[in-house]
């Protein structure tokens, strides 16, 4: 009886009821979706607008802002501190992607297909965790660790170098206008690879292993392997990795806060930090919107590049149903 | 034909375990290059100031000296700072994963008008750089008395974290059987017991990474908390360590040991999520 029962329902509800019935239904889903829409509201959509607002106004944080127009923008466009922050990002950029995606594709390949197999998958994950554990600290804990290690007079790096007889080398690393971007991007480039590692590690292990056989049995030799095999295989990890990997570096703050203040002079000045000390240093609020706009407008340019990607890319996310 | 094909292959792979031995060694060594910051942290950290100096950073202590890690646990209150952190993180990945999951849950299973655009914005809300949203949130918080607080704190980081959970989830969810849907429905489940009998339970793996995630995030988050939680007592570990940066200059193993304070809790996290955390990564660059 019961079962008999089930079935006709079944067919009741497919047969009858479907359109009336979706519709009931997706009004009542509104419900939940209503504490993170108030979420988003109070903490994205209304203090982006307020951002916005405080781009067209002069405005030190005290009293009322006083609108200005567009004066703020078109005062950026011939601030040399601000294409200096930009040219800086771009340097971040090749730190923070392209750098640890290149090392990343050829350490992960290497695990992967030459020291698994000979070695055992424990001995390659093991060396996996290794390349990982700098991406575990928080930022600010890495910054400390390396300011030290650059410190000029006990410094670890200094002190080497003299040990080995190499005195001459010795630089303030961070203090030298010249060498700080480097210093700061070697450090990055330490936290990123185990990023890029990981992904790549597992984008190959969805490989079919027949392609390397087959590779294998032409006679192809390991790197032959590696430029067409891999690198074809990886397309989508290697591209969504450089997209979320260049957003990260247009972010990029803690470490500049940590280890440099943007300084010397202003040798290592990122919009983000750009942006932060007009606010709370400079208190030139509406000049640090401005900024924070800019660097918002540029992120989700490259954002919509990830997200148009990404809907291409996955089935079964979406129907195309309105 | 059988005789004679192994010792082929026992030639072949000797050769290639000669180069397979230098290749080990290349990765072992880069490896070993990942792990030299932490292990002269760890060294230094014990060091006597006068030994430092006298063979600087490289060599072993000669003998075990807490205190540069004593002075600084206490010179900071770094016991307050934990305890700030836990709290902070703990509640923030807790709210930021239920506030997911509703949202996903409309958007995934509810397949809600218009989610496309909804996902959208969320994916905004975690693109956008916080820069751009914090001198108002700054405004905000002060104005309803949440400035220097952490409740102000986890709010604003549970709805941000909680776009990303959302991106996701809504995409594990989006493939969810639906027949397992209909029969719960036919068994006269409501939405809400859909969701806590149904969804919840077949959904925990990956609830469970997003949850680790937004718990590390929030732990090594440096920005937001920077500005908000000005006061020494509000402080997480995070941004305790990031001030002193100019501080202790002077003092070769003050650092190593402020240094080592700020590594151990995120080595005891990689110790317990590692698998968590290698799902997870992968999990955010290619779903």
């Amino acid at each position: 009886m019961p079962s008999t029962n089930t079935v006709t329902l079944n067919t009741a509800t497919h047969a009858v009821t479907p359109r009336k019935g979706t519709s009931e239904r997706r009004g009542g889903y509104w419900w939940y979706i209503l504490p993170g829409a108030v979420g988003f509201l109070a903490v994205v959509a209304v203090p982006f607008g307020m951002n916005l607002w405080y781009s067209l106004t002069s405005w030190r944080g005290v009293g009322d802002p006083v609108f200005i127009g567009f004066e703020n923008y078109q005062r950026l466009l011939g601030d040399p501190l601000f294409w200096a922050s930009f040219r800086h990002s771009v340097a971040f950029i090749v730190a923070m992607a392209i750098l640890p995606t290149a090392i990343g594709v050829l350490v992960a390949a290497v695990l992967f297909n030459y020291i698994s197999p000979k070695f055992g998958s424990k001995v390659a994950s093991f060396l996996r965790a290794t390349y990982y554990l700098p991406q575990i600290l928080p930022i600010a804990v890495a910054g400390v660790l390396w300011k030290w290690m650059y410190q000029p007079q006990y410094g670890i790096i200094n002190t080497t170098l003299r040990d080995l007889g190499l005195g001459g080398l010795a630089q303030n690393w961070l203090g030298d206008s010249d060498l700080a971007i480097y210093a700061v991007m070697n450090v990055l480039v330490w936290l990123q690879i185990g990023y890029t590692v990981v992904v790549f590690m597992s984008g190959l292990s969805r490989v079919d292993p027949a392609l390397y056989e087959a590779a294998e049995l032409d006679g192809a030799s390991w790197s032959q392997q590696f430029r067409t095999i891999t690198l074809n295989q990886l397309r989508p990890e290697i591209a969504v990795v450089l997209i979320t990997t260049s957003v990260a570096a247009l972010k990029v703050f803690a470490p500049i806060f940590v280890l440099t203040r943007g300084g010397p002079g202003t040798s290592t000045i990122v919009p983000a930090y750009f942006s932060f000390s007009s606010f709370f240093t400079t208190t030139k609020v509406g000049y640090g919107a401005a900024v924070a706009s800019v660097l918002a407008l540029m992120i989700s340019v490259v954002a919509v590049a990830l997200l148009r990607y990404q809907t291409r890319n996955s089935e079964g996310f979406d129907d195309g149903r309105p | 034909m059988s005789p004679a094909s192994p010792p082929v292959r026992r030639v072949k792979r000797r050769k290639r375990g000669v180069s397979g031995w230098v290749v080990l060694a290349l990765v072992a060594g880069v490896g070993l290059l990942m792990l030299f910051p932490f292990w002269i942290a760890l060294i230094n950290a014990f060091k006597p100031a006068p030994d430092y100096i006298a063979n600087g950073p490289v060599s072993l202590p000669t003998e075990l000296d807490f205190s540069a890690l004593v002075d600084f646990w206490g010179g900071v209150d770094f016991n307050r700072k934990l305890l700030n952190s836990v709290v902070i993180s703990g509640s923030v990945a807790l709210i930021a994963v239920t506030l997911s999951l509703l949202s996903a849950f409309a958007i995934g299973i509810g397949r809600i008008r218009g989610r496309i655009w909804i996902l959208a914005l969320f994916m905004l809300a975690f693109t956008i750089p916080q820069e751009a949203l914090v001198y108002p949130l700054f405004v905000l918080t002060r104005d309803l008395g949440l400035y220097d607080t952490m409740t102000g704190v986890i709010i604003i980081l549970a709805v941000l974290q909680s776009a990303f959970g959302t991106y996701m989830l809504s995409s594990v969810l989006g493939t969810f059987p639906p027949e397992v849907l209909e029969a719960a429905r036919l068994d006269g489940a409501s939405r809400f017991q859909v969701l806590r009998l149904v969804v919840l339970p077949l959904t925990r793996p990956t609830m469970a990474v997003l949850m680790t995630f937004f718990f590390i995030w929030t732990w090594n988050d440096f920005f937001l908390p920077l500005v908000l939680l000005p006061s020494a007592d509000n402080q997480t570990v995070s941004v305790a360590l990031g001030a002193l940066s100019g501080q202790y200059t002077s003092d070769p193993t003050a650092l190593a040991a402020a240094s080592l304070a700020g590594i151990l809790p995120a080595l005891v996290f990689f110790l317990l999520f590692q698998r968590t955390l290698m799902r997870g990564v992968n999990l955010g660059a290619v779903k």
